[in-house]
């Protein structure tokens, strides 16, 4: 039955933010991309010792200025285009 | 193709480290985790030294540690965040020296994502409760508790999430036995999500929030959020309860702020700032970690900076409020990952890049002439304070513990014409950065050499009595006499001994309680405590040729082939033994193994014979003399030795707890065998060979750990010993020797005295467990890439640093601010400032010690080392120098021409440049010298020499360049590469080029049509670090998030490729796949788990086979091993599956999803996994091997033949 897999898609939804639909706009698709890769370097020691040695800053630095940008990766939002 | 993969040198980079009394002694240990590696240190506060005790390779990314100690109880546990999407809640155990999993419970999927909680923990200070945090939304609290047989429990997971929100940091607030409370720093980002304007994302401020846990009615709330003024890195809790006001120190860019609940005011202060500092003043500064302690009496806090200046904090309270903070500028070390405070008075701190130290805490800098900087002063906006560097006042280091992170590159060569390759490795970052040059090998320190008359053939150290703790005697033995030094503050010749001092000695010792034994040709003579001598003579024309004696017992074997026995009985008397044994040939060597503690005597006497035997004879009174066992050898044998090793141990050893005796037999030809003797039988099993060296190989008996291992002296000295429960033989980095023996005083409690030609050395082996030993070469600059010139045994490497002056531009900017100092002073100041100025321009502040001042960005300094002799070219300001090569142009065949390849005005992010440069300099003399500079319009960032040119990437172009009067001359080009060639490397005409995100890319030079055609390329997305030629067809590829892959190109490709001999095809046949119409098959695939810097296919221990060697960012060196045969995959595999499921990783993270974290692994066995059968308990051992059809010591040596076949 098509509403429980829609209301599982929804859970999923909720559950892990960034999973897709199919109105998935393509700034919050690349929101989601920024975000996720920024907890994945932060998550990696290795990679952000890898920035903070190109970068010549400390590794702290680095983990801070990631997670600032966290805020908003891609610049502000376009937008919203009246739906008719 | 089949490879096994194996870590040579664990990574040595502490992401962070935790302290406690983890063994649940009074010790203070430290847990640290290094990546995928977690290690247990305890630093020894009399010999202030750090010793690794365990380390465990947990296959997975340990991303924070916790120790928690329950309320009541005297040991600590630690909670280990990761990102196997479980928490997981470890226990040392002592007796076994491993960690154990107390309690792992699930919560959610696996790796490191951003919103699987695993970044963040936080422990309730009563160790009631633990926090596990993710990057953004999920926290979880767990509820630890005891259950009624006193073992912990832990409760299910409590949610205290909160969606569009990015945590900064978790800390757990001490508010005594309240109800447990955790702050978090954290943005939510819905607003500016929703905001086209952009103005909510400028307005968005930081919350601290406070999530408290009822823990009566078992839920998590949000008690309390307040907005904070800027954006914080940091939150360090303060000491509640009994011990202080409780509450937070909030850190953030320039500021320190202390908060709390109810009436306490904000108190925040700036964070103080070096006087006539060079930097960027618009930069900020940040605390990035701190080291609490805290006493019944006082806490305080040691927090440090980025620039590495610790500060000490301290709060003044009154009536229970803080009233202000008080900042005190303590010292300046290098930029620590984590602190730690220990109570015997030492600090420790593991640097984020470089070597970690301990120093011991001299002063507390309470009370000199510092300034003490208060919150209560007033300021003006904008205004802070400045303090003054010093070197380093109230720290003394005790201890450096040596870590190649971060390691930039890697090659293996062998310049200095020794008959093994050393790894030559660019490591460190700026002013702190190294060349070292590794050799497999144990450091040795010489305590004391000195000259003997004449070429002793023997040393042996004595003891006076059985109970004394060091040696009293060193006798060294020559062709006609005896000579007897005693070991005080010097070391003098005596004559007083009792030793017999004309004649040559074969062995001499301390026997029983307290006498003295010496054996010679024509006798033995025992030495009693109060100086009576019995002699016993030798029969006949006989003489004793060699002997073999323990605390107990003599063994002696006359010529031709009769041995005699003797042991002492309980007055002290040395008995004879009623019959002797005869042997068919003549006694080379023999050894007796040594008293086990609480018996009588040791069963076990071995005899090496000319027959190319050696026989077990039997010491039990019931069947003594009799023959056990024996064991044919294939050649004759030099040496034997009996030693009895288990446990590493010292504390367990005292227990007397099992240790087995190995024989090991050095033979003639340079070989060592090690066999397990069986306690009952004397049988000889588990027979391991090594080839040592081209000389016989002699053994002697030390003490290294307080447990007994072996010397084996051939070409190059071999040590064997226990070293965290696993055996090892290492070659000592230090000349050959002749004879050797434990040596033990005061000053070197577990030494070695040796004789080396005609020189008597003391030697003490200090880095144990160590696989490298080093040798420093000072850099000025982060090294980025190096060249080594085989022809000349040379080496140049160059360095660049972002954010970074060049010296000519720091002077130029120190005589301005020296000008700025004197103008700003009024009339009455004037002289004053002028003094001020000069002593500033005076003023030399070494780099190494307190870094480099920070540019702005943009800015870049670089230098061009040469090696030998030592050579240091500075380029200017904002060039930096990313890539070099060593060429010999066609054009001019015996010169030798170094290539650098420069940006100009480099930005990182977003990424641009103002072009660069290719200077190409003339080796000559040992000089450079610069022939010209070449303009090019991107930033050459790979160059590699080619058939007599120079290939060169820059940008998405590869061109081939050759030597030109004024410029390099271009001479062919490519542009068609994705975005940026990283990676350069050839083989015939051949050349494979690295993209930084696009994999690489196989290219052919056609010489007759001038043109570089690319043929074949990669499926995946990889962001090479490094690429290297296995042979004409196979590649390896090592990239930035840790995976290494092998490709080959199928037969199929080759083939066209002959049969096109235009390439015209290729070249116009483009479109698979956006990219070359062939593609590579991937032939193995592995993840490492750092950043692979260096690979290089090569041997790297003489006599063995090509391996590839592969070094990564943390500072780990490994190899992969390809197979030979098919069984040894099957074996291997197998062993590799059953370990997976007997022994699966302690952290919860599953280990073949672990090793195929970006790719699926293939191909590739994990040897780090299957060298942990060592490690396991014997029964498990046991049920392993029988599903293996072998013994557990058939593994164990199939391990080790693996190892010892490529590497060490």
């Amino acid at each position: 039955d098509r509403y429980n897999i829609h209301s599982q898609v929804e859970h999923l939804q909720s559950k892990y933010v960034g999973t897709g639909h199919a109105d998935t706009t393509k700034y919050e698709w690349m929101n989601n991309q920024h975000r996720d890769t920024y907890a994945s370097f932060i998550g990696h020691h290795d990679l952000l010792s890898y920035f903070a040695l190109v970068d010549n800053e400390s590794r702290e630095r680095i983990r801070f200025v990631m997670l600032q940008k966290m805020l908003q990766p891609c610049g502000p939002p376009p937008e919203k285009l009246e739906t008719e | 193709m089949y490879l096994y993969s194996l870590t040579l040198q664990k990574s040595s980079c502490i992401t962070c480290a935790v302290h406690g009394n983890f063994s649940g002694t009074k010790q203070q240990e430290i847990i640290a985790a290094k990546g995928k590696v977690l290690e247990l240190l305890r630093p020894d506060a009399n010999s202030g030294k750090v010793h690794s005790i365990t380390t465990l390779e947990v296959f997975g990314e340990i991303r924070c540690l916790a120790p928690f100690r329950l309320t009541g109880g005297s040991k600590d546990y630690v909670v280990i965040g990761s990102d196997s999407g479980r928490i997981t809640i470890l226990e040392y155990i002592p007796s076994k020296n491993t960690f154990e999993k107390i309690h792992q419970e699930t919560f959610g999927k696996s790796g490191c994502r951003r919103i699987v909680p695993g970044q963040y923990l936080a422990v309730d200070p009563k160790g009631r409760a633990v926090m596990i945090g993710a990057m953004e939304k999920q926290k979880l609290v767990y509820i630890l508790n005891r259950d009624t047989s006193a073992r912990l429990t832990i409760s299910s997971p409590l949610e205290a999430h909160k969606s569009h929100t990015v945590v900064f940091s978790v800390v757990g607030i001490d508010v005594g036995f309240e109800n447990p409370v955790f702050a978090c720093l954290e943005v939510d980002y819905e607003e500016a999500d929703n905001d086209p304007t952009g103005e909510a994302a400028l307005t968005t401020r930081q919350m601290l929030t406070y999530y408290e846990l009822d823990l009566g009615l078992n839920h998590v709330v949000r008690k309390f959020t307040e907005t904070l003024q800027d954006f914080s890195n940091m939150l360090i809790p303060v000491p509640g309860g009994n011990d202080g006001p409780s509450g937070i120190l909030v850190c953030s860019e320039n500021f320190i702020t202390y908060k709390n609940f109810g009436d306490q005011p904000d108190i925040r202060m700036p964070i103080p700032r070096r006087r006539y500092d060079l930097s960027d003043p618009d930069r900020g500064i940040l605390f990035v970690c701190y080291a609490g302690h805290k006493t019944k009496s006082l806490f305080f806090f040691f927090i440090q900076n980025e620039q590495g200046d610790i500060f000490k904090l301290t709060l003044t309270v009154e009536d229970d409020m803080v009233s202000s903070i008080k900042l005190k500028y303590f010292d300046t070390i290098p930029v620590a990952s984590s602190m730690i405070v220990l109570k015997t008075g030492f600090l420790f701190a593991s640097s984020e890049f470089g070597n970690h130290h301990l120093y011991q805490i001299a002063h507390l800098g309470d009370n000199d002439e510092e300034t003490e900087f208060s919150s209560t002063m007033l300021l003006d906006e904008g205004e802070t304070f400045y303090y003054s560097l010093r070197p380093l006042k109230n720290l003394v280091e005790v201890d450096e513990v040596d870590s190649l992170c971060p390691i930039t590159g890697c090659q293996v060569a062998d310049l200095a014409n020794e008959d093994t390759p050393q790894l030559y490795v660019s490591c460190g970052r700026g002013p702190n950065s190294t060349l070292r040059i590794l050799r497999h090998g144990l450091e040795v320190t010489e305590m004391a050499v000195s000259e003997l008359p004449g070429n002793p053939n023997g040393v042996w150290t004595v003891k006076t009595s059985a109970s004394a703790e060091y040696d009293a005697y060193i006798v060294v033995s020559f062709v006609n006499a005896t000579l007897v030094l005693s070991i005080g503050e010097s070391v003098e010749e005596v004559s007083d001994s009792g030793f017999l001092g004309t004649t040559p000695t074969l062995h001499c010792c301390q026997i029983g309680d307290d006498a003295l034994l010496q054996v010679y040709a024509n006798g033995i003579r025992h030495v009693r405590a109060d100086k009576r001598v019995n002699e016993w003579k030798a029969p006949g024309k006989k003489i004793i040729s060699k002997c073999a004696v323990n605390n107990r017992q003599v063994a002696i074997a006359l010529t031709g082939g009769e041995l005699v026995y003797f042991e002492m009985d309980l007055s002290g008397q040395l008995n004879e033994y009623t019959e002797r044994r005869e042997f068919s040939s003549e006694v080379i060597c023999m050894s007796i193994g040594s008293v086990p503690v609480g018996e009588k005597r040791c069963r076990f006497l071995a005899v090496g014979l000319a027959d190319h035997t050696v026989r077990m004879i039997s010491l039990d009174p019931s069947d003594c003399l009799q023959p056990m066992s024996m064991q044919a050898l294939p050649t004759v044998p030099e040496s034997l030795c009996i030693v009895a090793m288990g446990s590493g141990d010292s504390s367990e050893s005292e227990q007397g707890v099992l240790s087995t005796y190995y024989l090991n037999i050095g033979l003639q030809n340079g070989v060592l065998l090690r066999s397990v003797l069986d306690s009952v039988t004397g049988d000889m099993s588990d027979t391991r060979t090594r080839y040592l060296g081209s000389r016989p190989v002699r053994l002697f008996k030390v003490k290294i750990q307080n447990s007994e291992a072996v010397l084996a002296i051939s070409s190059r000295s071999w040590l064997g010993y226990m070293f965290q429960s696993v055996s090892r033989l290492t070659p000592l980095s230090y000349d050959a020797l002749d004879y050797a023996s434990g040596f033990s005083s005061d000053q070197c409690p577990e030494g070695v005295v040796s004789i080396a030609g005609d020189t008597l050395r003391i030697l003490a082996l200090e880095k144990l467990g160590a696989v490298f030993n080093q040798m420093t070469i000072n850099l000025k600059l982060t090294p980025r890439r190096f060249a080594i010139d085989q022809q000349n045994s040379n080496l140049v490497v160059v360095g660049s640093d972002h954010l970074c002056f060049t010296d000519s531009t720091k002077s130029e900017r120190k005589q301005q601010m020296a000008k700025e100092i004197i103008e700003s002073a009024g009339d009455e100041e004037a002289e004053l400032a002028k003094e001020v100025a000069e002593s500033f321009m005076n003023e030399v502040l070494p780099a190494t010690e307190f870094g480099e001042p920070k540019a702005g960005n943009g800015q870049w300094a670089s230098c061009i080392q040469l090696l030998a002799p030592d050579q240091s070219l500075e380029l200017d300001q904002d060039e930096a120098a990313l890539s070099v090569a060593i060429c010999r142009f066609a054009y001019k065949p015996d010169e030798t021409f170094v290539v650098v390849g420069v940006a100009k005005e480099l930005n990182l992010n977003p990424s641009s440049s103002s072009g660069g440069l290719m200077n190409t300099y003339r080796m000559a003399n040992g000089q450079l010298e610069l022939v010209h500079k070449t303009v090019v319009e991107e930033v050459p960032r790979a160059m590699a020499a080619f058939q007599g040119r120079l290939l060169v990437g820059t940008g998405r172009i590869l061109r081939v360049y050759d030597l030109g009067r004024k410029k390099l001359l271009r001479k062919c080009e490519n542009k068609n590469f994705p975005y940026r060639i990283v990676t350069i490397s050839s083989m015939g005409s051949r050349v494979i080029v690295g993209d930084v995100q696009e994999s690489v890319h196989f290219v052919k030079y056609r010489a007759k049509e001038n043109r570089l055609v690319v043929f074949a390329d990669d499926v995946s997305p990889r962001y090479v670090t490094a690429t290297c030629f296995l042979d004409y067809d196979t590649i390896a590829v090592g990239d930035k998030f840790g995976s290494i892959a092998i490709l080959r190109l199928s037969d199929d490709i080759n083939d066209e490729i002959e049969e096109d001999p235009t390439g015209a095809k290729a070249f116009w046949d483009r479109g698979l796949l956006n990219g070359a119409s062939q593609k590579a098959n991937l032939e193995a695939s592995f993840y490492i788990g750092e950043t692979v810097m260096s690979l290089q296919k090569t041997t790297i221990i003489p006599g063995g086979s090509e391996s590839l060697i592969y070094t990564t960012l943390s500072g780990s060196i490994g190899v992969l091993l390809p197979f030979t045969s098919r069984e040894e995959v099957d074996f291997f595999q197998h062993l590799e599956m059953h370990l997976r499921s007997e022994n699966a990783p302690i952290c919860g993270r599953d280990h073949l999803a672990y090793r195929s974290y970006y790719f699926p692994a293939k191909n590739v066995i994990d040897g780090d996994m299957c060298e942990q059968f060592n490690a396991l308990d014997g029964s498990k051992r046991r049920t392993l091997a029988m599903e293996l059809d072998r013994t557990p010591p058939e593994i164990s040596k199939k391990l080790e033949d693996m190892r010892t076949r490529y590497a060490f």
